[in-house]
């Protein structure tokens, strides 16, 4: 037995009179006439097998609830997990402003409908280039993985070669997401560590340098958590061979880390997710590519670029995209790449959290950190059987911890961690096997004394 | 008292005028929108303060010139930047085609709030999110019903992801058969997204592209004299931007699975024919959905966005890691799948949206599916017969014929009798408080318009929106001057365009900016070189 069709809420001409009246003005019968391009065959017979709906919002949040309220999260139980998705404290402008239907709901207008994200967007270009100390920011892309893949891509353009050297030390996906997207016509050579001090083997990067390198690729803080001191060196060493230097930087570190440009990285990139964005399960990335203001590099990048221009009338700031020609919008399969949605409210938001931290808070939260990175660290190899890896080098926010000299596999240790309420970090015995049984850990602005010592205390039991 | 004039149609917008400075101009030496909790004195006596200890190599030496601003000031000016943005929220978004502008639902915004999504991390135990992968996994399963699809992987960011996530897998499945030197090629239509030429040019491939014959249809002879055995795919969308739909569609399938390629359906905009054909029926091997057009999440000024890639059995195998599956107790992720084509984007998807886009689909079930798909063809039909009473404008192809969920229109005639640009049209369009876009390049249909009303808009939208194009195009046969000189009723006037290509002038930064208009940089507002000490314990 079927109910009446509903009205419904979200389709305001489910009125069926509505219907009917305007059946009548296009002159049509009925709906199915719209439909009669569409042959027989290809047509879907019966009803989809979709679930009962729920019409009312009452019992579609009470079934989404019922849903969301087993998960566990990140508030209810200690977490020190990381590996490219941070718990960092949220400000609540950001979630005021990236919530406004203004933002929420718009799209692609043009500057004149949309002068607010334009604006907006031009500032956070901005405000991350006095971060980077460089002049050209893209609006964002995907996610920190795409910013790398593409960055690697534009320098291959920019200096017409095709092989590109990645450091072994960069995490397993990202690695699997750019070497999926350089295939078709670019070579990868990785570049090992050091497996004292876990930066860049430069002995092992002299060696594979070449003139058909398009980039020497690395990271700040690496993926384990390391400050590359090398960096001079290695953008050095690049140049020299005629290829860029590419570097992936986390942006939240810059308050106290040296932007790239200033040890010769010729194309920055990295992830936003850290600058006011909540982990969302990993649904909060958003990309960033930077450069110098070279028209060589500025018409390699496939993203949207907004800059500023006066307008017809005096002390107006008009906003608008530069060089729109170069992108896949104007050119299709002749643009760079391709451009589309990709994760601009991220950008305002991003945008809104440098304006709420200014100078102060970017050093103050980068101190912060790596003194309770250090303290972690310094207590935890204080515990018998526990090993900080690479422990005489200069970590940001996550270090190393070798479970080998107590017998532990990485995956026990998760596990009696999470049966004291603790997310441990990223088990990293399949990802490094080189590390043997380790975890990467990761502390932020988040955490208190409190936690580290629970952390270390319950680190002690497991090890017993 | 007299009564008050009624409202006329359209309404006489003006958009909100904050005159709002660059935000670097608004800084306040000294000034904080946050602070951080204190270092404790136990952990500062115990480590001093690593960062000021770093080696040169790696500090920091001058903070960054961002601005200081007190919270509310900060809140301020983004939120008088909002108010001069136009959102679905706020207008009759019928005029930015193939985008599909729909209402999203607040309830579904409220539910991606909880701290129960927002303060998971995805490398959380399985057994704490069995919830969030519980979502995953049924709205897996509902893409694959409103597909006909065999499986669904959430992970691609938005709708070109999708693609590129496609053509990655036919290029992992052409792989595994030992063709991938051979089938090099990969055929689009110029009315399917720019992003299909586009990402396939970037997966290695030739593009070759089909033009629409006399009725406006794919050519099926140029498909013909195309397909063979270096054809890899064919990406088609279907209905094209044209809201024409193919009725050749599954010849066209035949045509490339007999020269040995796969077919990729592009159905980020599937809004028009949900319940009513997949691409199943059309015997395609792969396809998209874009969940901020269809599934109603919202676009947010461009992203975040979220894509889903559909695949038939055969393609299953390449999908990107992880999958989510079930085992008939717990939900868990599927890293164990050797011919994956690997990563897509980090961990699995846009969360958010994901879970908008189940919310939605639940709310509506097979009926509001259906009923969302016919409301919006129903809105199309009618505004293409308001619009075609509007002087100077046509529809061309498939004359006298129904569309689907969109129309390409085109001002070919108003141009031709008064000057005047569709690009003109929609700087005018501003001053009403709507959205209007010509079309992708390259400009197949002359001075073309895409209107595209979804089910959320009312007869009176409508009939408002096209009240609007009428009364732009008596303008333009009375007055072109009102609509050369647009916008006079928006944030900011007609905005010089010269030094956005020209590199002495372009200024993609505020520091951009002060550096090539001779401006003192660092601004004079900025901040001191040495900031005070932090507050400690």
């Amino acid at each position: 037995m079927s109910s009446p069709k509903p009205v419904y809420p979200y389709i305001p001409n489910s009125v069926p009179a509505v219907k009917e009246q305007m059946l009548r003005e296009v002159g049509a019968a009925s709906i199915e006439e719209f439909y009669s391009d569409i042959p027989e065959n290809l047509r879907f017979k019966g009803k989809l097998n979709l679930p009962e709906p729920l019409l009312s919002e009452a019992e579609l949040i009470r079934h989404v609830d019922g849903l969301l309220n087993k998960n566990r999260s990140t508030r209810e139980v200690l977490s020190f997990l990381g590996a490219g998705c941070y718990q960092h404290q949220v400000p609540a402008v950001c979630d005021e402003i990236n919530s406004r239907g203004e933002f929420l709901t718009a799209y692609a207008g043009d500057p004149y409908e949309d002068h607010g994200r334009f604006q907006a967007l031009f500032e956070y270009e901005s405000m991350m280039a006095e971060l980077l100390n460089m002049d050209v920011v893209n609006v964002p892309n995907y996610d920190g993985f795409q910013a790398a893949a593409t960055a690697l891509r534009m320098a291959a353009r920019i200096t017409d070669r095709t092989t590109v050297l990645l450091p072994v030390n960069m995490g397993a996906d990202k690695f699997s997401k750019v070497h999926e997207y350089l295939k078709p016509d670019m070579t990868i050579e990785r570049i090992p560590f050091d497996p004292k001090s876990g930066l860049l083997d430069l002995a092992a990067l002299k060696a594979k340098l070449s003139e058909q390198v398009a980039a020497v690729y690395f990271e700040n803080p690496t993926y384990l958590g390391l400050l590359e001191t090398q960096a001079d060196q290695i953008s050095s060493m690049a140049h020299a061979a005629g290829a860029l230097s590419v570097v992936s930087v986390e942006p939240l570190s810059l308050g106290v880390l040296r932007p790239p440009v200033e040890y010769g990285a010729d194309i920055v990139c990295g992830d936003i997710q850290s600058l006011g964005i909540h982990m969302q399960y990993g649904g909060g990335h958003g990309g960033f590519i930077a450069a110098n203001d070279d028209p060589k590099f500025v018409m390699e990048f496939p993203s949207r670029l907004f800059g500023v221009a006066p307008t017809v009338v005096e002390g107006e700031y008009g906003f608008g995209d530069v060089a729109y020609e170069r992108t896949s919008f104007a050119q299709r399969e002749e643009g760079k790449e391709w451009v589309g949605t990709a994760a601009a409210l991220w950008g305002i938001t991003a945008g809104v959290y440098l304006a709420l931290m200014g100078p102060q808070g970017m050093v103050e939260i980068g101190e912060g950190i790596m003194q309770l990175c250090r303290y972690a660290m310094k207590k935890i190899a204080a515990i018998r059987g526990m090993k900080v890896t690479f422990a005489e080098t200069p970590h940001f926010t996550e270090f190393v911890v070798n479970f080998d000299g107590a017998g532990k596999r990485a995956a026990q240790v998760n596990q009696a961690l999470l049966e004291r309420d603790i997310f441990g970090g990223k088990d990293l015995s399949s990802e490094f096997l080189a590390l043997g049984q380790s975890i990467l850990f990761c502390v932020s602005e988040v955490h208190i004394l409190a936690d580290l010592d629970r952390l270390v205390t319950a680190l002690k039991e497991v090890v017993k | 008292m007299k009564p008050i004039t009624p409202k006329p149609m359209p309404h006489r917008f003006h958009q909100a005028r904050w005159d709002e400075s660059v935000i670097f101009e608004l800084s306040q030496p000294g000034a904080r929108g946050v602070l951080l909790p204190p270092v404790e004195a136990g952990i500062e006596q115990e480590v001093g303060n690593p960062a000021r200890a770093l080696p040169e190599a790696v500090r920091r030496t001058v903070p960054p010139a961002l601005p200081e601003m007190s919270q509310i000031h900060v809140l301020r000016h983004y939120a008088r930047l909002s108010q001069e943005n136009l959102g679905v929220d706020l207008n009759i978004d019928v005029g930015q085609g193939t985008c599909t502008m729909k209402y999203s639902p607040k309830v579904n915004d409220q539910l991606t709030r909880t701290p129960k999504l927002t303060e998971l991390h995805p490398l959380q135990d399985e057994s704490t999110v069995q919830g969030i992968l519980e979502v995953m996994y049924r709205l897996e399963g509902m893409l694959k019903e409103i597909s006909g699809m065999d499986r669904v992987t959430l992970q691609p960011g938005a709708g070109s992801a999708a693609i590129y996530t496609n053509i990655c897998m036919i290029r992992a499945y052409h792989a595994a058969r030992g063709e991938d030197k051979q089938r090099d090629e990969v055929i689009t239509t110029i009315f399917s997204h720019p992003s299909n030429a586009a990402a396939a040019k970037v997966a290695g491939y030739k593009v070759i592209t089909l033009y629409p014959d006399a009725d406006g249809y794919p050519d099926l002879e140029a498909l013909k004299a195309a397909a063979f055995e270096r054809t890899a795919a064919l990406l088609i969308t279907n209905p094209e931007d044209t809201g024409i739909f193919n009725p050749r569609i599954a010849e066209f399938v035949r045509i490339i699975h007999e020269a040995g390629g796969l077919c990729s359906y592009d159905q980020a905009n599937a809004n028009g024919i949900l319940g009513i054909t997949r691409a199943r029926e059309a015997g395609f091997d792969l396809c998209h959905f874009n969940l901020h057009k269809t599934f109603s999440t919202p676009h947010g000024c461009g992203g975040p966005a979220a894509g889903a890639s559909g695949v038939t059995a055969r393609l299953a195998p390449f999908l990107p890691v992880p999958t989510v599956e079930f085992n008939g107790q717990k939900y868990y992720l599927d890293y164990n799948r050797p011919q994956s084509i690997g990563k897509v984007r980090p961990f699995y998807g846009v969360m958010p949206n994901i879970l908008r886009a189940y919310a939605w689909i639940m709310s509506l079930g097979a009926d509001g599916l259906r009923e969302v798909a016919e409301v919006a063809v129903l809105n199309n039909n009618y505004l293409l017969k308001k619009v075609l009473e509007v002087r100077g404008v046509s529809a061309p192809y498939a004359k006298g014929k129904r569309r689907i969920e969109q129309v390409r229109y085109s001002w070919e005639q108003l141009y031709q009798e008064t000057g005047v640009h569709s690009e003109e049209i929609e700087t005018r369009v501003a001053d009403f408080g709507m959205h209007y876009w010509t079309s992708h390049h390259p400009y197949i249909v002359p001075e073309p318009m895409t209107l595209e009303p979804t089910e959320s808009y009312s007869r009176a939208d409508l009939d408002e929106y096209a009240a609007m194009l009428k009364q732009i195009s008596d303008e333009a046969y009375t007055n072109p001057e009102i609509i050369k000189t647009a916008p006079h009723n928006s944030t900011v006037h007609r905005t010089h365009q010269e030094p956005f290509d020209n590199p002495d002038e372009w200024a993609l930064t505020w520091r951009a900016y002060l550096r090539k208009t001779g401006l003192p940089y660092p601004s004079p507002s900025s901040p001191a070189e040495t900031l005070p000490e932090r507050r400690g314990e």
